[in-house]
């Protein structure tokens, strides 16, 4: 285990050093000839001067300082941080997909179109849904084109609806997506038993509702069980049934969201269908719709046509472009991959297992940490910490000393209706082992959070970066590296 | 200084301070407290019109962002401009220097909505 911290490249820099030296320009044009004075520069950029066995060195080694789903259990709830199979990985960075233009004409890309084609069908029969548009990039956006598309068919209806209701447990990203396209988000309450609160719903609907959006399971890891009256309200009401699938891993082969009487669902295939993921992407979050709206989905769209498969963009109330070219291709062709490594009854068990994991973590956990509610949970559970009982020791504190156990924290504060929330997704991929042994350690942490709170609060301690300032880095941002570097 | 025993609170957790025809407004030492230490704070424009129990201002935490809710309707007739540059304001005095804004009570009669010092305690307590 390394222990000690890495340097900056900055700090590493030695005037002159190079990794390459350019062959002498004498007797060339200088780029200073051709540019013109007030664009040049007063002085060389403050680069930092290296080897290239000091770059390699380096940022290898502060990817050997990484938490990753490849070199710990990473429990980040609402992520589904599971393992990413290497031969998806292998398969699209293949040259059939990776050497390909976007311009290139259909008839000799016949291969990733297919590709594409069968992944938006086989997305289909999962969700029970009749159409797929794969170019949303992300969950957010798959939600942000649900709500253009909510727009675009009540408009073509001669209704002008302007309201969505979310529930208070939702993801951020769903009034925000809302908010994006115009609409105006409203929050509807959970209940004590962390579900929809019916009646206050059934309150908030009315003829100025477009879109109703439900997370299912919700944020709580909890099945929505009334969701059948919900869509049904909604639909009485005129309004259509959105379902944020970013839990999809807890229901895929299980239950389709066409069958709960939703009419749009986007998928998070950086999730469920195992293609990495964090940092900020790239991620793909295709939507899927019913019949009724599948005229107004994103162009282009990939059709077959006479034994051809074809981009198309003659689509007439369709809501447009939302993405240059055709998504994140290479995310698409992973989930793809993954999609076709298993069968219909496989991906039920995958779906169990993440249960089965998240439900014998929970129970584990019970004796130190709450359960925010006290019942059986899908693949992800909700617990908490109690100052009270752990000497003031907070969530935050228990998440900065797991990593000194060597396990990623789980996602901490959300959801907000939750105080002191944790939210752990074990995922299916983990073995029983992994999860007793980080069972051992939070329970390890409650036993510390008795006797010896201070340490657990000043953690870490014992990593290479030790507890941050995070108040301070907030309040006062300083994002420039203050050294001089030395200037050739 | 809003002496907190004769504000006036709301379930999310702000409180109103009612002088005459306006009230000032800001979040409990409870809120604060839970939140934990404020990195950025995002106040309504003067002018202004507020609801009862909408959204108005923001305030952000090293945990998360929550909204502000307006205890009462009306007019906003000053804003705490200071604390932008001041978040810490409203953890170190929640009821003095961390107030948020004014508002100009277009509906006096909403205080009935509100719950008094000692019902607030009660429902930190207690949850009702």
């Amino acid at each position: 285990m390394i222990n000690q911290g890495e340097a900056t490249i900055f700090e590493k820099s030695v005037p002159q050093r190079r990794a390459i030296r350019f062959p002498a320009t004498e007797g060339l044009p200088s780029s200073k000839d051709g540019l013109p004075a007030e664009h040049r520069r007063a002085a060389s950029a403050a680069l930092p001067e290296a080897s290239e066995l000091d770059v390699v060195r380096h940022y290898t080694r502060l990817s050997q300082l990484n938490f990753s789903i490849d070199t710990h259990f990473y429990p980040l709830g609402s992520c589904t941080m599971k393992y990413n199979p290497k031969i998806n990985d292998q398969i699209a960075l293949g040259p059939r997909f990776s050497k390909l233009h976007p311009l290139q004409p259909d008839e000799t890309a016949q291969g990733i179109l297919e590709a594409l084609f069968r992944l938006e069908r086989a997305l289909c029969e999962l969700c029970g849904m009749d159409a797929f548009t794969l170019q949303p990039s992300a969950g957010a956006q798959g939600e942000f084109v649900g709500v253009l598309v909510a727009r675009a068919y009540h408009q073509k209806r001669g209704e002008n609806r302007t309201e969505i209701l979310i529930p208070d447990s939702a993801h951020g990203t769903n009034p925000a997506s809302a908010s994006l396209g115009a609409l105006t988000p409203i929050s509807v309450r959970s209940n004590a038993r962390g579900r929809l609160d019916l009646a206050d719903f059934k309150s908030r609907l009315s003829p100025k509702t477009a879109l109703v959006m439900l997370t299912v399971p919700n944020t709580l890891g909890l099945f929505e069980d009334d969701i059948l009256e919900i869509a049904e309200a909604a639909h009485r009401a005129g309004a259509l049934l959105y379902m944020d699938g970013a839990n999809f891993n807890a229901l895929a082969g299980l239950v389709k969201p066409g069958d709960l009487g939703v009419d749009m669902a986007h998928l998070n295939l950086h999730k469920t269908f195992s293609t990495p993921h964090g940092g900020g992407g790239p991620g793909a979050g295709p939507l899927g719709v019913k019949k009724h709206l599948e005229d107004f989905l994103p162009v282009p769209r990939v059709v077959e046509e006479a034994g051809l498969y074809r981009l198309r963009g003659d689509f007439p109330l369709s809501v447009g472009r939302v993405r240059a070219f055709f998504g994140n291709v290479g995310v698409l062709v992973r989930a793809y991959c993954y999609l076709r490594r298993h069968s219909a009854k496989e991906f039920r068990q995958i779906s169990e297992s993440a249960i089965l994991h998240a439900n014998y973590l929970k129970a584990l956990l019970k004796p130190a940490f709450e359960a925010f509610v006290d019942e059986p949970c899908m693949h992800e559970c909700i617990l908490q910490t109690d100052p009270k009982r752990m000497n003031g020791v907070r969530t935050m504190d228990v998440a900065k000393r797991l990593l000194e156990y060597g396990f990623y924290a789980p996602t901490v504060y959300f959801p907000l209706i939750v105080p002191e929330a944790m939210m752990l997704e074990p995922t299916e991929t983990e073995s029983k082992q992994t999860l007793d042994e980080f069972a051992r350690a939070m329970l390890a942490i409650a036993e510390e959070a008795r006797k010896t709170p201070e340490r657990v609060k000043a953690a870490p301690q014992s990593l290479p970066v030790k507890r941050l300032d995070e108040v301070g880095a907030a309040r006062n941002p300083d994002l420039s590296w203050p050294g001089r570097v030395s200037s050739s | 200084m809003f002496n907190p025993e004769i504000c006036l609170y709301a379930k999310s957790h702000e409180w109103a301070h009612v002088d005459g025809e306006s009230a000032t407004a800001g979040i409990s030492d409870h809120a604060q407290h839970e939140i934990t230490d404020v990195v950025y704070v995002e106040l309504p424009q003067v002018g202004r019109v507020v609801e009862q129990g909408k959204p108005c201002a923001v305030v952000e935490s090293v945990k998360a962002a929550f909204d502000v809710y307006s205890p009462f309707s009306g007019e906003i007739s000053e804003v705490n401009a200071e604390l932008a540059s001041h978040p810490e304001w409203v953890n170190q005095a929640p009821h003095g220097q961390g107030w948020f804004f004014k508002v100009r009570l277009a509906k006096p009669g909403e205080k009935e909505n509100l719950m008094s010092f000692e019902q607030y305690r009660e429902f930190i307590k207690t949850g009702k």
